[in-house]
């Protein structure tokens, strides 16, 4: 029998009114089916982490409430279950944080799954680890370590949902394992039964970044048109036990379903097509076939599997001190020439009242700027208009909080000792995070999943 | 006046034109997911958008290695572009971190096309 696979979220910060339609859809179909939340990404889980050492009940998905509180009591109510990365730094922390909501919802004994075991930070420097492909940053000394959590495969969670589960707490999962794990369990997939695990970890490939696969991070007006993107509809990936997958989403609901949507997610965040690496499988897409079986329906087959890497990537996170921010616009009659000027002025000023360590860039936004190298080489090869409407942005970087804002200050400055009609300045801080990322021994990972019990875990912390 | 094309042996257009594109990042790393809106452009891109075109189109920003991985079946390829990002996500100076922005940059690329066959 068919099992749907609903998108409630694809990132921290997504709609939370979402998964409304997603779950109408699951419970009108009354079909065996799973919620999927993906809330979490290498940049969210440094955020997660930083929240936690600030105040140790934080750590998990900022916006929670506000994405499960819509659906949670109908999915209790009719056997969907939920699944969700909405752990992150702290899933003990979320798991109290959803038997709130589900008391709320009228349903106190819900069985709450924990996973646990990505967190390694504690063992980091007496693991094998080994540099991932890409990466070419050395890892940090103790003291900058933020955070190490490795990707977990599917596993734990469906050790979950045979324990009863029917929410599932997870930190940092393999993206597409959220989607995998049900479908293990309700197929009952052998593990080393590697197309269809393939099959299942690219439905959530294609189901994981919610609206990605529905015609959101694609509408291109006149060239790829998408109808109704202020309410479009997530995606719901049909199953069946042979691994064959069709995309849909919820009837009524804004968005498209095309071959075009379906092969632009299905190579996202890709690199090899033919290894793809996922905790549980090896996936071979280079035999991959895309095609619309009938409206805002697309059936994609084809995949193939491999034995899973011997080594799992973990992301280390790690203090990277401040940066700083801060704009101004020109506009009208040689707006350029004066925007040029400012950056100039601030060049010079920079050059004399900021240390010689400090990290900047000059972006001048609405002539280059998110194209542009951080020495500017766009901005000075591209012929502008010289009247247009033009804002200067300067970013810095620096260890010490109070040298970024002293740099910062001198474009705040340009407001009164700059050129003529400079306005609208906005100046922003934040702690960075750095992230590298490694690969550990699969043999070095200890996941498990437990049933959350108030009492039992009362006095667990993770950190 | 004669018709234009009496004299036109080719013309280029942008990529925009001919195809559509995604980007993803992993770190420093960015993937550019590319694909000819009709398979009959798909041999245009394959010999037009290369690696080492892709490579000099990101130089400016450090890009230090180009692979392309060709997906017929798709009327597609995947781009990997490494060192790219300036930092990527939580290193970067620029706006944009992921760099979502920049498979704009790819489809700015002129594209070549040959005139039709004379009758």
């Amino acid at each position: 029998m068919t099992f749907l696979l609903g998108s409630g979220a694809g990132f921290s910060g997504d709609r939370t009114d979402a998964a409304i339609p997603v779950v109408a859809e699951l419970v009108r179909r009354g079909q065996p089916c799973a919620l999927l939340f993906e809330t979490l990404g290498e940049r969210t889980l440094a955020a997660a982490h930083r929240a936690m050492r600030d105040d140790p009940a934080k750590g998990y998905e900022p916006l929670l409430d506000e994405l499960l509180s819509p659906v949670l009591g109908d999915c209790l109510a009719h056997g969907v279950r939920v699944l969700g990365n909405f752990g992150a730094a702290n899933p003990l922390g979320a798991c109290r944080r959803v038997r709130s909501l589900a008391k709320a919802a009228g349903r106190e004994a819900t069985r709450i799954g924990l996973v646990e075991g990505d967190d390694i930070r504690d063992r980091l420097a007496g693991l094998d680890l080994q540099r991932w492909e890409a990466e070419n940053r050395e890892l940090p000394g103790a003291e900058a370590l933020i955070s190490a959590n490795v990707y977990l495969g599917a596993a734990p969670l469906v050790q979950a949902l045979a324990q009863g589960a029917e929410v599932v707490v997870t930190g940092r999962v393999a993206d597409p394992a959220l989607f995998l794990a049900p479908l293990v369990h309700h197929f009952g997939w052998a593990w080393d039964d590697w197309d269809r695990l393939a099959a299942g970890m690219m439905a959530g490939h294609l189901g994981e970044c919610g609206a990605q696969v529905t015609g959101g991070y694609f509408a291109d007006p006149g060239f790829k048109d998408v109808p109704g993107l202020a309410t479009v509809g997530y995606p719901i990936i049909e199953v069946e036990e042979d691994g064959s997958l069709v995309v849909t989403k919820p009837p009524g609901t804004g968005g498209q379903v095309t071959q075009r949507t379906v092969k632009e997610q299905l190579l996202y965040e890709v690199h090899d097509p033919a290894n793809y690496l996922t905790p549980d499988v090896v996936v071979d897409l280079s035999q991959v076939v895309v095609r619309e079986v009938g409206p805002d329906r697309v059936a994609v087959s084809g995949i193939r599997g491999k034995p899973a890497p011997e080594r799992l990537k973990t992301t280390v996170c790690y203090e990277g001190g401040w940066q700083g921010e801060a704009e101004i616009s020109y506009a009208g009659p040689n707006a350029l020439a004066r925007a040029r000027l400012a950056a100039e002025i601030l060049r010079e000023r920079l050059g004399f009242r900021a240390p010689p360590e400090l990290r900047s860039r000059l972006d001048l936004i609405g002539h280059a700027s998110v194209f542009d190298s951080d020495g500017g080489d766009l901005q000075m090869q591209r012929q502008p208009s010289e009247s247009g409407d033009y804002r200067l942005r300067l970013a810095v970087e620096h260890p010490e909080r109070h040298r970024v804002e002293r740099a910062t200050q001198e474009l705040l400055a340009l407001y009164c000792a700059g050129p003529a009609g400079g306005g609208g300045v906005r100046r922003h801080f934040q702690r960075r995070v750095c992230t590298a990322s490694y690969l550990v021994k699969r043999s070095d990972v200890v996941a498990c999943a437990t049933l959350f019990d108030e009492r039992s875990h009362a006095h667990a912390t993770s950190h | 006046m004669p018709p234009v094309t009496e004299f036109v042996t080719s013309t280029s257009v942008p990529l925009h034109r001919l195809a559509h594109a995604r980007a993803g990042d992993k770190g420093d790393r960015l993937n550019l997911a590319l694909f000819a809106y009709t398979e009959r452009d798909y041999p245009l891109l394959v010999e037009q958008v290369t690696e080492s075109r892709v490579l000099a189109l990101f130089a400016h920003r450090g890009a230090s290695r180009v692979r392309r991985y060709l997906m017929p079946g798709l009327a597609g390829m995947n781009l990997v572009i490494d060192d790219v990002l300036q930092g990527g996500v939580n290193g970067a100076l620029n706006l944009d971190g992921h760099g979502k922005t920049l498979s704009f940059l790819l489809l700015g690329m002129e594209i070549v096309i040959p005139a039709p066959p004379e009758n």
